[in-house]
């Protein structure tokens, strides 16, 4: 047993980008891995995630198997962390809440221009789509929020490295932006 | 001696007549706010300008200053209450920042930084209100209007148009546009109007230019609101330049 604290990440209707902005932490990166664990996240090959000390959330949920995930997280998790607008408004992927399911599924699959075959794709090994994007924090309880699009490295990098170290929370006026 | 009042325990001295507010500008201590915009006539609609006096929390914008009085406004308490009202304001229009091209230079997203707002934690309403492009060189975008009425005002009191209003009651409270149509292109609205300039947030914005300045030197990129001012004020200035 090690008493590194375990990281898991998972991206749900997310763009992977707040996963590029933790990396964007560069050579901390190594420091960090002497302190902590990487559970399920899309740089590891866990398939499942196990008992973690911090879940890290980009994405909102927009899909199934998005709820079934967060659940997961939030089980195995003791402190969940909303990373990135998308899970904490839905972000830029919560603009399709100005339609209806029906009409971005027609617009995609049957009348939108240079479709071959048009069908929506009902195989059930696809998770359902939602009737609209949510926040993270409509499924499940979130204990921290780390705003932008993505949030700065150096944001990331503060979080974690204050919540190692057991300081409270702060950031400078420029880590914190919405965008 | 003139009359004086103390905000968090600094003297703010005043003229008869002056609002909280008028005398802390004039003083240069910052009072968050939104719908307040010294050149016209107090809202009172935002409530994020609210400071306790006297055991009550009062707007600053329409409390008239009194010699003597105690003034809170940056406690943990009242920098709690305004992170809620901007949380409600938030979740109640679609404020999607990353795709929006008054991000960096926004009054709504500059003093959620100032109050220190992480999220907006509430359930989202997200409304679908039309995007009006009816207009040659003006847009309007309703989902992320705050009703804070200075268009409104801006057009009746400085344009003398009354293009702008607001209709509908409670949650359904929303901006209206006063032509046959109820579209903007079909009404007296110029681009070079006031109220083309007083839109604290991204619901009235020109056409065909946007994200025009570099990230890093956007209007609140560097430093608080409490220290950059109002962005009407930089607006105006934008225009006589």
């Amino acid at each position: 047993m090690t008493n590194k604290v375990r990281i898991a990440s998972a991206s749900l209707a997310g763009c992977f980008g707040c996963h590029m902005s933790l990396l964007d932490i560069d050579e901390r990166l190594i420091d960090l891995v002497a302190q902590i664990e990487f559970d399920r996240t899309p740089l590891t090959d866990i398939k499942q995630i196990g008992s973690c000390d911090v879940g890290l959330i980009e994405g909102g949920v927009c899909n199934a198997e998005n709820v079934e995930v967060l659940k997961a997280f939030r089980r195995h998790c003791n402190i969940l962390v909303a990373v990135g607008a998308c899970a904490i408004n839905g972000g830029v992927p919560a603009m399709r809440n100005q339609y209806s399911l029906a009409e971005c599924l027609e617009e995609a699959y049957l009348s939108g221009s240079g479709i071959d075959n048009p069908q929506i794709p009902s195989d059930p090994e696809l998770p359902l789509l939602l009737n609209q994007v949510h926040p993270v924090h409509e499924v499940v309880w979130i204990d921290y929020f780390l705003p932008g699009c993505p949030p700065s490295a150096d944001t990331i990098f503060t979080f974690l490295d204050e919540l190692l170290s057991g300081r409270p929370i702060q950031f400078a006026y420029r880590q914190i932006h919405y965008d | 001696m003139s009359p004086s009042f103390k905000i968090d325990g600094v003297t703010v001295p005043f003229e008869a007549g002056q609002s909280i507010m008028e005398a802390a500008l004039a003083a240069k201590i910052y009072i968050p706010h939104l719908c307040h915009n010294p050149e016209f006539h107090p809202h009172g609609s935002c409530r994020l300008c609210c400071v306790t006096t006297d055991g009550r929390s009062v707007a600053a914008c329409t409390t008239p200053a009194l010699d003597g009085m105690e003034v809170a406004n940056e406690t943990h308490e009242i920098t709690t209450q305004r992170r809620l009202l901007l949380k409600l304001l938030f979740v109640e229009g679609n404020h999607v920042c990353p795709a929006c091209e008054k991000s960096g230079a926004c009054q709504l997203q500059a003093v959620a930084y100032h109050c220190g707002m992480l999220a907006p934690e509430f359930v989202h309403f997200y409304p679908r209100r039309a995007v009006d492009a009816s207009h040659p060189e003006t847009i309007i975008d309703f989902n992320r209007c705050i009703l804070c009425e200075l268009c409104v005002r801006a057009s009746r009191e400085y344009d003398k148009k009354g293009v702008f209003s607001i209709g509908g009651r409670g949650i359904q409270a929303h901006l209206m546009i006063n032509s046959p149509s109820g579209k903007l292109g079909d009404s007296r609205f110029s681009a070079a109007d006031k109220a083309a300039r007083v839109c604290p947030v991204g619901a009235i914005l020109p056409k065909h230019r946007g994200y025009e300045v570099p990230i890093g030197k956007r209007l609140y990129d560097q430093e608080s609101i409490s220290r950059v001012g109002d962005v009407a004020a930089h607006q105006e200035r934008d225009h006589d330049e």
